[in-house]
C-alpha cells in the first residue's frame, strides 16, 4: 500500500472510533503533560520579557552577575555554561538508557539512569549555590543591587520552577531506575516506562535551552 | 499503513545519539562565545543566539524525544498549539513597551 499524504494520514488518525494516537496511555499523557508544562514555562518566559522591557532600571548585565571568579581573572556566566553542559550530558545519557531499554538490556538501562540522576543531582547542587551567593548579595524577588528590582523576580521564578522541574525529575529517574535495575521492566517485557521517564527529562533539558539563551545570554 | 510507523518500534544507533550530543555542545559553546566577545551588531548577537536556541530544541525534541519517528497526528497536537505561544510573547513584548512608556512619562523614571 502506497504511504498516505500527512494530511490523510492526520485526518485519518484523529477521525473516526479508534484511539487518535496509536501509542499507549501513558506516553500518550506524558506528551499532553508536556505541551501543558510547555505553556506554563512559555508564560513564564513571555513574563520575563515583558517585565524586562517594561522595567525604566538599567536591567544588570547577566555576564557580571553569574561571573566567577577564578584566581584572579572573572570569568562571565561560567557556572552557568557548566551547569548547561551537565544538563545536555545528562540528556545524551538519558537518551543512551531509553536505547539500552529498547534492547532490554537490565543493567545498562539501570547504569545510565543512575548516570542521568548523578547529573541531575549535580545541576540542582550549582543551582543552590548560585542562589545562595546571590542571596548572599542581596538579591531578592523585588530589589537587587545591580539595577532593574525585575531581574530577580524573573531570575527566582524562572530557574526556581526549572530548578523544582529538574528535582522532581531525579526522583522520577530514580524511581525508574531502581525499577530497572531490580527487574520489573524484565518481568514485565516492556521498558516504555524507561522512554516515558525519558520525555520528561529532555523537556526539562529543552526548557533549559531557551532559558539560557534568553534569560543568561540574551 | 507501514509498520515501522507505529510508534515505539524504532531502534536508533547509538551514534545518531552521539552526534546529537556532539552538535548540542558545540551549538551551546557557540552561543557562550558570542556573549562572551560580545559579537556585534547587537541584533546579529541576538538573532544567532535565538536560532541556535530553536536550533538545539528541534534537535532535542526530534531525536532525544523521537518526535521526527512518531504519526503526524501526534507531532502537530504538540507542535501547532505551541505558536500560541509565540503570540502570547509577542502581545506581552508590545505591552512592555507600553509601559515602559508610561512609566517613564508619568512617573520620569521606576
Amino acid at each position: 500500500m502506497e504511504k498516505p499524504s500527512t494530511l490523510r494520514e492526520i485526518i485519518t488518525d484523529w477521525a473516526s472510533d479508534q484511539p487518535t494516537f496509536r501509542m499507549s496511555w501513558g506516553k500518550a499523557m506524558m506528551w499532553i503533560f508536556l505541551l501543558s508544562d510547555a505553556f506554563i514555562f512559555g508564560s513564564f518566559l513571555a513574563a520575563y520579557a515583558g517585565a524586562r522591557l517594561a522595567a525604566t532600571g538599567p536591567w544588570p548585565a547577566a555576564e557580571k552577575v553569574f561571573a566567577l571568579h577564578i584566581g584572579h581573572t572573572e570569568v562571565p556566566l561560567l557556572l552557568i555554561a557548566i551547569m548547561t553542559f551537565v544538563l545536555i550530558s545528562s540528556s545524551g545519557t538519558m537518551a543512551l538508557a531509553v536505547t539500552y531499554g529498547y534492547q532490554k538490556n537490565r543493567t545498562k538501562t539501570g547504569l545510565f539512569l543512575m548516570l542521568t540522576v548523578l547529573l541531575g543531582l549535580t545541576f540542582v547542587g550549582m543551582q543552590v549555590f548560585e542562589w545562595t551567593k546571590l542571596i548572599h548579595e542581596g538579591f531578592r524577588p523585588w530589589e537587587n543591587p545591580m539595577g532593574a528590582p525585575q531581574f530577580g523576580a524573573s531570575f527566582f521564578m524562572l530557574t526556581g520552577f526549572h530548578g523544582m522541574h529538574v528535582t522532581a525529575g531525579v526522583i522520577y529517574l530514580l524511581i525508574v531506575a531502581i525499577k530497572a535495575l531490580r527487574g520489573v521492566y524484565d518481568r514485565l517485557g516492556d521498558y516504555q516506562n524507561v522512554e516515558i521517564a525519558g520525555l520528561y527529562w529532555h523537556f526539562v533539558d529543552l526548557v533549559w535551552v531557551f532559558i539560557f539563551a534568553f534569560f543568561y545570554l540574551l | 499503513m507501514e509498520k515501522e510507523h507505529v510508534s515505539g518500534e524504532q531502534h536508533h544507533p547509538i551514534r545518531v545519539y552521539l552526534v546529537v550530543w556532539g552538535a548540542l555542545f558545540i551549538l551551546s559553546a557557540l552561543s557562550y562565545f558570542l556573549d562572551y566577545f560580545d559579537i556585534h551588531p547587537l541584533w546579529l548577537q541576538r538573532f544567532l543566539i535565538t536560532a541556535f536556541a530553536l536550533i538545539k530544541a528541534a534537535l532535542i525534541a526530534n531525536y532525544f524525544m523521537h518526535l521526527r519517528f512518531e504519526r503526524p497526528a501526534l507531532v502537530y497536537a504538540i507542535v501547532l498549539p505551541l505558536v500560541l505561544l509565540v503570540v502570547l510573547a509577542i502581545f506581552t513584548m508590545g505591552e512592555g513597551d507600553y509601559v515602559a512608556w508610561v512609566r517613564q512619562f508619568f512617573f520620569g523614571s521606576k
